[in-house]
């Protein structure tokens, strides 16, 4: 054995040992294992297999679902650009040109000196702030052209990324507008104090009566949630977060993460005293790797107050802690079924559903699962009461919600809002001018035109999941769609037939009128796939991954119909240019080595 | 006594734990499916079986039977959908029907023949799939592939190998092989496997055997597959986990 | 009787046995000739297509040749209908589509052990090949597929009178194959 593939060794065991050689934790060792070696080898995949009791085929598999691990060599610097219409419209394309110039390469190709590989990756999570990158995994915002002359350079003279200036990974909070959860002046263990007082059984009754729903979207009553998972059978509960805000356009829970997390720590230890968990997990996206050692800091301070471990607040059996998973890059992950595959150690693919979570999640254990958000609220709920918390917003969305405003208008940011609140109101708040559309809850959400912004966020009217993306009249709303398209495409997690073909083909289609050879007989093509996304998808990244083009061809169909070739039929391809290489090879340049394309 | 629920219109008994799909066979009634295998647990990825259980989409064979759900399936819409899928399987991968070994004894070939698909439809795609033909007696040919993890299950759960396992996502995922080399010569497969069993369509073939029966004789010329697949289902029977 | 139909036939990037599998259907031809006459075909020998009521195609596209031909029948054809696995998927020519189409005729004209002073032929007369093969509704839009390598006689039959009766063609258990 060689002095490097002993040193490997050591390493790996030493990533082992911390994760108590427990298969679940997969994930989380390859995560270190690329983080230390840039890429997962073959020797080391054996190693782990050996030693974890899992194929190495396994390994290979979850290692290649997800974005972030890589099994073949990539750059020293790894730099990802955010490839979300926000960062697109912050001029992100133009500046990954300029790079990729700078240091000789193509995207998504490693640098003939392996120095360095660039690429897109999706949405960040900074669009208020973007357009940003991921260098070496570290979040990069507020990019310009000098910004990016000088990550050329520093990438040239290989200085780590470590050493880079600090003000480049500054993430800003951009709070314009606070309100109740971001105002909040907790004393921690104030909340949990409360809930000892009130009791398991009393908690779960208050977060019934406040009539809290998930704040990831669905909506699902969070009171019901809780109370399903205290009554499952079961030997261990779990209490798990999802941090994992993969919504392109939504970043109102790294600001909560940032600001307010032992609001989110309180209201998750809650969840466990209520539900009667002893284990509690933080699923955060590895985009917010940069978040991991301020939050374990927070976690710590936590046990040392005693707020975490056993006998919280000298409460004897109140047993709980948390630890922090990352994710790697895998938007679908954010569903939870397929989070808590992902906490598993697994490929995040969404699981059959029934039974759900509550009753089998984490090791099909009855697990409670919400959004960071949530735990937010919930903690808010006791602390205000059930009736003080419902007299914010409206009767069948109670409480206040972050939202994250980015795209065209002078101030993007955060903004606390009683639900209810206008999408008028908040482009009015954020000053923007000349909207033409509103992307509520991201690229899954609804597009909104001019003529609904009367509309009302809340689960009557437009449910959020807090993204809000502006577009202004300068802005091809095909373009947005689009965008979209690419993104679900690359997200699909390729289980099902329906969204691992069906996103590959409307990308396609997409792709075909982007690059002028669009006819109506495309567009039929694409409500076909629609359809059939809809009805047959196993999750709800299928099912959602029509509405960008549904709902941009409902509002702005001319913004397609400009683009077709008014034609009843045209080939996906250039004709005259599928001749190309023969021309070349033959050298004949006659008229009969073109063709023109006739359209019928 | 057991509980009832409704499929097109007729009674279906069932018993608990059993799926929609599982009871409907049990009893006689034919629903399209293609990664269901009546020996393994259901997990439901390609979604031909999907039904409208009281006016919602989902796949039968993993709904579970529920008493005096209304089960749609022979619906035009639904036929419509499977149609489609079978269209976009055979767009994805390379499927040329008259060069394969498993032609007239193969599931996705046979559903196409059934829903009466004349064309895929689609634009082609035309994926990059190597073969492997490192085995000494076995061929694998991934051109053919529909990603219905059969043979994931049948190598894990019955041969106890782990032979086979999905890597990539997306358009991407794509079958991988338990070796460092990542070819089958490398692994303990074997003719005796399980897992040379269950592909449907033709990926997994043992070597020097091809066109053994002549073209009238293969299964699938003799009776459709809706006709057949009531065989293939078993009464009772265990299913591995 | 109203006005014969007219039909046309022809065969692009295949082998003609989807032709010969028309010929199948034997006696039922004098039949169908009550029904119909053929324009463009190797049965008749004419060269272009008059306006027609329904084009059959064979064979997938190739080259600039089979695109020009199936450009003529696109348009002279009220019904266009693909016939065979190579019309309809590729077929075996499109078994070279994960091949550099430079790297074949380099392969086949230049490097091939055995060719003296070989070059690759670029005769104006010649059509060029397109890089990659495509189905014929990749290039055109199709009305109907047939399929089968080749489609029998009785499928053939079957989906013509279906067709010319007014019906939607459906071919059932036996009549439909893909190889």
């Amino acid at each position: 054995m060689t002095i490097l593939a002993q040193s490997n060794d050591e390493n790996l065991s030493q990533i082992l040992a911390r994760y108590d050689h427990n298969p679940a934790n997969l994930l989380q060792i390859l995560r270190e294992v690329q983080e230390s070696q840039s890429f997962i080898e073959a020797d080391s995949i054996n190693y782990l297999s050996q030693q974890l009791g899992i194929s190495r085929a396994d390994i290979e598999g979850v290692a290649g679902f997800y974005s972030f691990l890589h099994l073949q060599p990539q750059g020293e610097y790894r730099v990802l650009f955010s490839d979300n219409i926000t960062d697109r419209m912050l001029g992100s394309q133009l500046l990954m040109e300029q790079m990729c110039q700078q240091l000789w390469l193509q995207p998504g190709k490693v640098s003939e000196d392996g120095l360095v590989s660039i690429n897109t990756t999706s949405c960040t999570g900074m669009c208020d702030q973007g357009p940003a990158m991921l260098a070496n995994g570290r979040a990069i915002t507020r990019l310009s052209h000098q910004r990016v002359q000088e990550i050329g350079q520093l990438i040239r003279n290989r200085t780590p990324v470590a050493d880079w200036p600090a003000d480049f990974f500054q993430v800003e909070d951009q709070i314009h507008r606070s309100g109740p959860l971001l105002d909040n002046q907790l004393t921690a263990g104030d909340v949990l104090r409360q809930g000892l007082l009130l009791g398991s059984k009393a908690i779960v009754d208050v977060i019934k009566e406040s009539g809290l729903r998930g704040r990831g979207g669905a909506g699902f009553s969070t009171g019901l949630k809780w109370e399903a998972c205290r009554n499952a059978q079961g030997d261990a509960r779990t209490v798990v977060c999802n941090a994992d805000e993969g919504e392109p356009g939504t970043f109102k829970d790294r600001v909560l993460l940032t600001r307010q997390a032992d609001l989110v720590f309180e209201g998750m230890t809650l969840c466990a005293l209520a539900v009667g968990a002893q284990q509690g997990f933080l699923y955060l996206r590895g985009e917010y790797r940069y978040l991991l050692e301020p939050l374990q800091d927070v976690l710590q301070r936590r046990r040392e107050r005693n707020l975490l471990g056993n006998n919280i607040l000298n409460q004897p059996g109140f047993n709980f802690d948390i630890a922090i998973h990352l994710g790697a890059g895998a938007y679908i992950c954010g569903e939870e079924s397929a989070l808590i595959e992902s906490l598993e150690g697994k490929r995040g693919v969404p699981r059959n559903r029934p039974p759900f979570p509550v009753t089998h999640g984490y090791l099909q254990q009855p697990t409670a699962l919400d959004n960071v958000e949530t735990f937010c609220s919930a903690a808010l709920a006791i602390q205000l009461g059930d009736e003080n918390f419902r007299a914010i917003g409206t009767e069948k969305s109670s409480g206040s919600k972050l939202i994250s405003v980015s795209g065209d208008c002078p101030r993007p940011g955060i903004y606390e809002y009683p639900f209810g609140v206008s999408v008028k109101q908040v482009l009015q708040d954020c000053g923007a001018v000349n909207t033409r559309a509103v992307q509520i809850s991201g690229p899954s959400g609804m597009c909104i035109a001019e003529n609904e912004f009367h509309r009302k966020l809340g689960f009557e009217d437009l449910p959020t999941a807090g993204a809000f993306m502006i577009f202004d009249d300068s802005r091809d709303m095909f373009g947005v769609a689009l965008n979209f398209v690419h993104f679900f495409a690359h997200e699909s997690c390729g289980f099902c037939t329906p969204c691992r073909v069906g996103t590959s083909m409307l990308k396609q289609t997409m792709d075909k009128i982007a690059a002028g050879h669009g006819t109506r007989h495309d567009l039929n093509e694409i409500e076909h796939l629609d359809q059939v996304l809809q009805i047959s998808s196993h999750c709800g990244l299928g099912r959602t991954a029509c509405n960008p083009v549904l709902h941009t061809l409902k509002h702005f169909r001319p913004a397609y119909e400009n683009r077709l070739k008014s034609l009843d039929f045209e080939p996906a391809f250039d004709l005259d240019g599928a001749l190309a290489r023969a021309r070349q090879m033959t050298g004949r340049d006659d008229a009969g080595a073109h063709l023109k394309s006739e359209g019928i | 006594m057991s509980d009832t629920f409704q499929l097109d219109g007729k009674s279906v008994p069932f018993e608990a734990g059993q799926t929609v799909m599982q009871a409907a066979l049990a009893a006689g009634h034919y629903i399209p499916h293609l990664c269901y295998h009546p020996e393994f647990k259901p997990h439901g990825s390609c979604k031909l079986c999907t039904v409208k259980v009281n006016g919602r989409t989902m796949a039968s064979c993993t709904m579970p039977a529920e008493a005096n759900l209304s089960v749609e399936s022979d619906i035009d819409e639904l036929n419509d959908l499977r149609r489609t899928l079978v269209q976009m399987l055979f767009a994805e991968g390379n499927h040329f029907c008259p060069s394969c070994e498993k032609s007239g004894n193969c599931v996705l070939q046979a559903l196409g023949y059934d829903l009466e698909v004349h064309t895929a439809g689609f634009r082609h795609m035309f994926p990059e799939r190597p073969l492997d033909f490192t085995h000494p007696d076995i061929l694998l040919d991934f051109n053919r592939c529909i990603l219905c993890e059969l043979c994931v299950h049948a190598s894990a759960e019955v041969d106890g190998k782990h032979i086979f396992a999905f890597s990539g996502r997306g358009i991407d995922k794509h079958l991988i092989i338990n070796s460092t080399s990542g070819q089958l010569k490398d692994t303990d497969m074997a003719l005796t496997d399980k897992a040379m069993q269950v592909c449907p369509v033709g990926v997994i073939l043992k070597k020097r055997v091809g066109f053994s029966v002549p073209i009238g004789q293969r299964r699938y010329d003799k009776s459709p597959i809706s006709a057949q697949a009531l065989v293939d289902a078993p009464r009772t029977g265990a299913v591995h986990e | 009787m109203s006005k014969k139909l007219k039909i046309a036939t022809t065969s692009l990037a295949g082998c003609f046995g989807c032709h010969m599998s028309f010929l199948d259907i034997d006696e039922r031809l004098l039949t169908l000739l009550e029904l119909v006459e053929f324009n463009r075909s190797p049965i008749t020998d004419i060269k272009h297509c008059s306006p027609c009521d329904i084009g059959l195609i064979e064979g997938g596209v190739c080259n600039a040749e089979n695109v020009h031909v199936l450009h003529e029948f696109r348009k002279n054809c009220k019904i266009l209908i693909a016939i065979g696995s190579c019309a309809i998927t590729g077929g075996l020519p499109a078994q070279r589509n994960h091949l550099d189409l430079s790297a074949c005729l380099t392969e086949v004209y230049l490097t091939e052990p055995g060719l003296a002073h070989g070059h690759i032929p670029n005769d104006p007369e010649l059509p060029l090949p397109l890089d990659k093969v495509h189905p014929l509704h990749e290039v055109v839009k199709i009305d109907y597929f047939i399929p089968g390598c080749p489609p029998s006689g009785d499928a053939i039959w079957k989906f013509l009178t279906d067709l010319i009766a007014g019906k939607t063609p459906e071919l059932g258990h036996g009549l439909i194959n893909y190889d």
